[in-house]
């Protein structure tokens, strides 16, 4: 059967691993090309790059160090951040992502997820979605988390999957950086009925949580963490391991 | 010299960058001499079947491919490039392939549950036919060794040439294999080291 997915995230700015890397043994630990390196031979089922420059400068070094990374890493990447147009689309999959995640960009035109789906396939359109409980709703943030859309989460996965969405990050915002674990009832909420695999994100703060998050929504396709695995907080072979002992299938 | 053949399908970037890894001298044209001169082609795609298989039509390569693999020359289909390798896929219709490996391409969703996701996307363990010699590509492979897998149809009817299967609630054609003739469902230049050891394998065919 299909394994779980285990996705390290790596936020990416002005070329270099933002959001604290603490490694022993990596010589160049902000290095993404050698983090994304270390993390392939961990183990890791995917790479996750996350684009937060601002600049065209930032722009054109986070493409060279996707070219790199693709290079000499065979595992499929996933590319988010600045995805607003078709364009976008075509610059960051010609040098090597596999997958493009768009956020923001779908907020402000939804059509963008239909466009890219009919001409790169379904499976290459990642919709992620930064959600939070407001007023008893499940919200839609954009931005990076810092605007309130409005929308109902629910009905904003399932428009965008109804678009050509291939597959769905659910981040919570209410659980993100509070490594308690994953947001298993916002997760069984927003996408409980999604017909397309589903990447947990927000919360994880120890191995346990990913036995949790498998064991409770069996659904889930894959758990997505960034600091924790940065941190060596948790290690990807441990982790894998420990998931295989409690009856979880995972690549080893 | 290992022919990437390149006909306006996909994105070939990963593919030749896999090759280069494990030491392959490769060239990605759409040139038919440069096809003819090389010692190992490969057939990539992704995308929907009747726009590809148009495309290598259009594109007087299919020719070529065939008249390649006749003469004995090792082919290697990746993804979709796999199922054009078959006679026949039914995905928006019934449309024809290059009929280098007897089956029929069909969707996912006639064999596995219902409930299952489709597309089948991820890693997945390949199970090798029992009482079947092992397909030359895999040699240096365990049974249960992982692949990554993006797919909404599969070959089936490949009988005696399965070289390969994934469980997925079904057991889908993983690879198919006839004489020199290769096809991989799943991605090898996206399945780590696992697929690393397939791809040397393929280029060290015959030597």
């Amino acid at each position: 059967m299909i394994t779980k997915r285990i996705i390290p995230c790596l936020d990416v700015k002005n070329g270099r691993v933002v959001k604290g890397v603490n490694f022993e043994g990596l010589s160049d630990v902000n290095s993404p090309v050698a983090l994304a390196e270390y993390y392939s031979s961990c183990g890791a089922d995917e790479l996750v790059f996350y684009d937060i420059t601002a600049s065209a400068e930032g722009r054109a070094l986070f493409t060279d160090i996707l070219r790199e990374t693709a290079q000499r890493v065979f595992i499929p990447l996933t590319v988010g951040g600045g995805i607003n147009t078709v364009d976008d689309f075509d610059r960051v999959l010609k040098c090597g992502a596999d997958k493009v995640s768009v956020n923001s960009g779908a907020i402000k035109n939804p059509a963008l997820i239909t466009e890219a789906a009919r001409k790169y396939g379904d499976q290459c359109v990642v919709i992620s979605a930064d959600v939070k409980r407001v007023d008893g709703q499940y919200r839609v943030f954009a931005r990076g988390g810092r605007d309130d859309t409005g929308m109902d989460a629910i009905e904003w996965i399932k428009k965008c999957v109804s678009m050509g969405a291939g597959e769905v990050v659910l981040n919570s915002i209410d659980t993100d950086g509070v490594k308690g674990g994953f947001d298993l009832e916002m997760l069984r909420d927003v996408c409980g009925s999604v017909n397309v695999p589903v990447i947990a994100s927000g919360g994880a703060g120890k191995s346990e949580d990913f036995i949790d998050l498998f064991k409770t929504l069996p659904w889930v396709d894959a758990g997505l963490a960034a600091s924790i695995f940065h941190f060596g907080e948790v290690e990807i072979k441990e982790l894998k391991t420990l998931l295989d002992k409690n009856g979880i299938i995972v690549r080893k | 010299m290992t022919a990437i053949i390149d006909y306006g399908v996909g994105n070939l970037f990963s593919l030749t960058c896999s090759f280069k890894a494990v030491g392959a001298d490769c060239v990605v044209t759409g040139d038919p001499n440069v096809i003819r001169a090389a010692e190992k082609i490969v057939l990539p795609g992704v995308g929907a079947f009747e726009d590809a298989a148009r495309k290598l039509r259009q594109s007087g390569l299919d020719r070529v491919v065939v008249e390649q693999a006749n003469l004995g020359k090792p082919l290697l289909g990746v993804c979709l490039g796999m199922q054009l390798l078959f006679d026949e896929s039914h995905e928006y219709g019934v449309h024809k392939g290059l009929g280098l490996i007897p089956g029929t391409v069909r969707p996912i969703a006639d064999v596995i549950p219902s409930g299952l996701k489709i597309p089948h996307i991820g890693w997945n363990a390949l199970n090798f036919p029992a009482g079947k010699q092992r397909c030359p590509i895999f040699a240096d492979l365990n049974e249960g060794d992982c692949v990554y897998f993006v797919h909404s149809y599969y070959a089936a009817e490949c009988g005696e040439n399965t070289a390969a299967t994934a469980e997925y609630g079904a057991p889908l054609t993983a690879a198919a294999w006839k004489g020199s003739v290769y096809g991989c469902q799943f991605h090898p230049e996206k399945s780590g080291d696992v697929g690393l050891k397939i791809l040397k394998a393929f280029c060290s065919l015959g030597e």
